[in-house]
């Protein structure tokens, strides 16, 4: 403890050694998964998003879907069963952030894609309680009246092709902006939980 | 009198604490209601849950917690350094700088302009200004620490120091990011890599903003109310290095069984069980400072918070390693246990020991012998327990129920229960842990009142000294 006292006197010496004990948890941790193959590398089914699924998943962000949902099915019996197969690292590569939650006050919609049809994502989206009586979801029906920030989706796209390596054709990113102008909210969100987790076929068999 | 400018400031992050948690808390209650009466929001966008649950987290441990930390780590440094704070204009500037991040939180939040990251949802314009106000702070902090005229530097600042440091370093790291307009921005890491970055964050945000910062009030002020020196002074070095070397390595136990490859789950859930010893470590130490005085603990209402917090506190880092093991985390995660267990970390450790240090604290820096009343702080003793008591409670049983009905198989393999099944199951706890939260608040708005009482009230203490190191 004497030695100690060395350190209790100087507090750049103590700055130090806090900052490289803290530091390497995350180097240890952190840092090889961004080698690891099967953490970085997209899933041979996997497309990046189009322009509107983009548009949706902005939305989706925006709104703090992930306080409620998780995108993320994890290894078991029941949940392969409500949910479809277990989420794999690969799927999620095109994810700048990712939103794989922490919290069910709703179910897990990683692979909720396909599994119900657009009108009833409307009728639940505007008001969960009438296709869903126990529901404690809040309505969103502003969805239905407010447009898609178009120039943002195109602006959004491009950041991805180019700085994350997301694999945009150069038609996609010219046609973004058009192909999302005029689109409702509503019409957004749905495409992109539509497309939710269809990388990989939700019957686990 | 003459006044101080360290006290001044000191003075302005205390009020700032109190007014800060009756907002983060009021969210809070207003948002359980919402999970009980969804209708509440009346499909106003800004009223609805899922934009105003980060202005309540942000706003009680950024805004509560921050004020809090930033105060009495200010009022612990220039008073056992013996020092005035360095650079007195660049602490007024931390002060209504770390202010304006706060209210900059409060309008955009709730407008959906919001990274959706856990913790760390602030938009990248408020990310960097954030980062100048706490680069300051580190100035003014070790700046003072510099000017000291203990040769030692108290055991408190050390934890403050490691906090200031590792919330830097935690806070640059995870926002790295790239913007697309004055409000959008896309994180750089992508996926699981996202994931595993934010979650050594969130983790750390954890460790480092509510534990070894709170850690580093608890050894000044319990020592100080209970006229005790620290329990083991060995033990503050031991359970200090291995807290802050150990925390950083616990993150991954928020991704187990995601696709987060396995072995960063496995090193994670080591760590975690790991940490249970430091973290101990800190209670034994604080608690024992009290040996020989247990009385104060019958008399002192402000003995009762500082101690019940630690208990608290060993309650929740005993519960936090056990919901790290993967086979417990299979149950509890994604359920309504992990709000139970963050609140009786946040209510019961972080509050409480922030409402008794600032009991200790209002009537030194508004030079009066001692709070308004001493039967008020009792009664907001008592309300705020069993508010915790309520809350923790409702949450423990609804998550355990929660995970045992999603996991529930027929005989034919199929699920017992549908999900819309578990949420009406729900619904009481619901309507509990609203109550629990509400009897929390309303102990808060008592400290208000007996805090704007103190303010108000004649007769001057002579004596201000109380330096405890």
């Amino acid at each position: 403890m004497s030695k100690h006292a060395k350190i209790e006197k100087n507090i750049g010496l103590m700055g130090v050694l806090i900052a490289l004990v803290v530091s390497m948890g995350g180097l240890v941790e952190i840092v090889p998964l961004m080698f690891q193959t099967s953490v970085i590398e997209a899933h041979p089914n996997l497309k990046p998003y189009t322009a509107l699924e983009f548009a949706g998943r902005d939305i989706y962000i925006a709104e703090g879907c992930y306080n409620c949902h998780s995108q993320q099915i994890r290894p078991f019996v029941d949940e392969t069963l409500r949910y479809g197969h277990y989420s794999q690292a690969n799927e999620f590569v095109y994810d700048h952030p990712f939103q794989w939650g922490s919290k069910r006050t709703g179910p897990d919609l990683h692979r909720v894609g396909g599994k119900y049809t657009n009108e009833w994502h409307e009728y639940h989206l505007m008001d969960p309680r009438s296709v869903v009586p126990e529901s404690n979801m809040p309505g969103y029906p502003w969805f239905a009246e407010k447009l898609v920030d178009a120039e943002q989706t195109a602006a959004g796209m491009k950041v991805h092709a180019k700085w994350f390596g997301v694999p945009y054709t150069q038609e996609q990113l010219d046609s973004a902006q058009a192909d999302v102008d005029g689109k409702t909210q509503l019409e957004a969100v749905i495409a992109y939980l539509q497309v939710l987790g269809t990388a990989i076929p939700r019957s686990y068999k | 009198m003459k006044t101080n400018f360290n006290d001044e400031l000191v003075k302005k992050f205390a009020t700032a604490t109190i007014l800060w948690g009756i907002v983060g808390m009021l969210v809070g209650v207003f948002i359980a209601a919402e999970m009980a009466w969804p209708l509440l929001n009346a499909d106003i966008p800004w009223l609805t849950f899922s934009r105003l649950r980060p202005l309540h987290t942000n706003a009680v441990i950024f805004a509560f917690g921050g004020n809090a930390l930033i105060g009495t780590s200010l009022y612990v440094v220039y008073r056992t350094c013996k020092a005035d704070l360095f650079m007195p204009k660049l602490a007024s500037f931390v002060f209504w700088g770390y202010q304006l991040v706060i209210v900059g939180a409060v309008f955009t939040l709730p407008f959906g302009y919001t990274q959706s990251r856990e913790y760390a949802e602030l938009i990248w314009p408020i990310d960097i200004f954030l980062t100048v106000v706490w680069v300051s702070y580190a100035v003014v902090f070790f700046g003072t620490i510099t000017k000291r005229k203990e040769k030692h530097i108290f055991v408190a600042n050390w934890f403050y120091a490691a906090f200031i440091i590792t919330i830097a370093l935690l806070h640059i790291v995870n926002n790295l990011q790239i913007p697309v307009n004055w409000h959008l921005s896309y994180s750089i890491y992508p996926g699981a890599v996202d994931a595993i970055v934010q979650w050594w964050y969130g983790h750390n945000a954890v460790g480092f903003f509510l534990t070894a910062g709170f850690l580093g009030m608890m050894y000044y002020f319990i020592p100080m109310q209970a006229g005790r020196p620290v329990y083991s002074y060995r033990l503050s070095i031991v359970h200090f290095w291995a807290l802050i070397s150990s925390y950083m390595w616990a993150g991954p136990h928020h991704l187990h069984y995601t696709s987060l490859p396995d072995w960063t789950q496995s090193l994670g859930m080591v760590f975690s069980l790991i940490l249970l010893a430091p973290s101990w470590g800190g209670m034994i130490n604080g608690i024992m400072t009290l040996s020989g005085a247990w009385h104060k603990l019958r008399d002192d209402p402000i003995i009762k918070f500082l101690i019940v917090s630690l208990s608290f506190y060993g309650m929740s880092t005993f519960e936090g390693p056990m919901m790290a093991i993967k086979t417990v985390n299979a149950l509890s995660h994604y359920t309504d246990w992990t709000i139970g267990h963050v609140h009786s970390g946040a209510l019961g450790w972080v509050a409480l020991i922030t409402i008794g240090s600032l009991y200790v604290l209002i009537p030194k820096l508004w030079r009066k012998e001692a709070m308004y009343s001493t039967k008020l702080i009792n009664t907001h003793f008592w309300i705020a327990t069993l508010g915790i008591v309520l809350y923790i409670a409702s949450m423990w049983i609804a998550g355990v129920m929660q995970g045992l009905m999603w996991r529930d198989i027929n005989a034919d393999g199929t699920v017992v229960y549908s999900f819309a099944e578990t949420v009406k199951a729900t619904y009481p706890y619901y309507i509990a842990r609203f109550i629990g939260g509400t009897l929390f608040l309303t102990g808060m708005c008592i400290m208000l009142y007996n805090f704007m009482m103190t303010v108000k009230s004649k007769g001057d203490a002579k004596d201000i000294s109380g330096v405890v190191a």
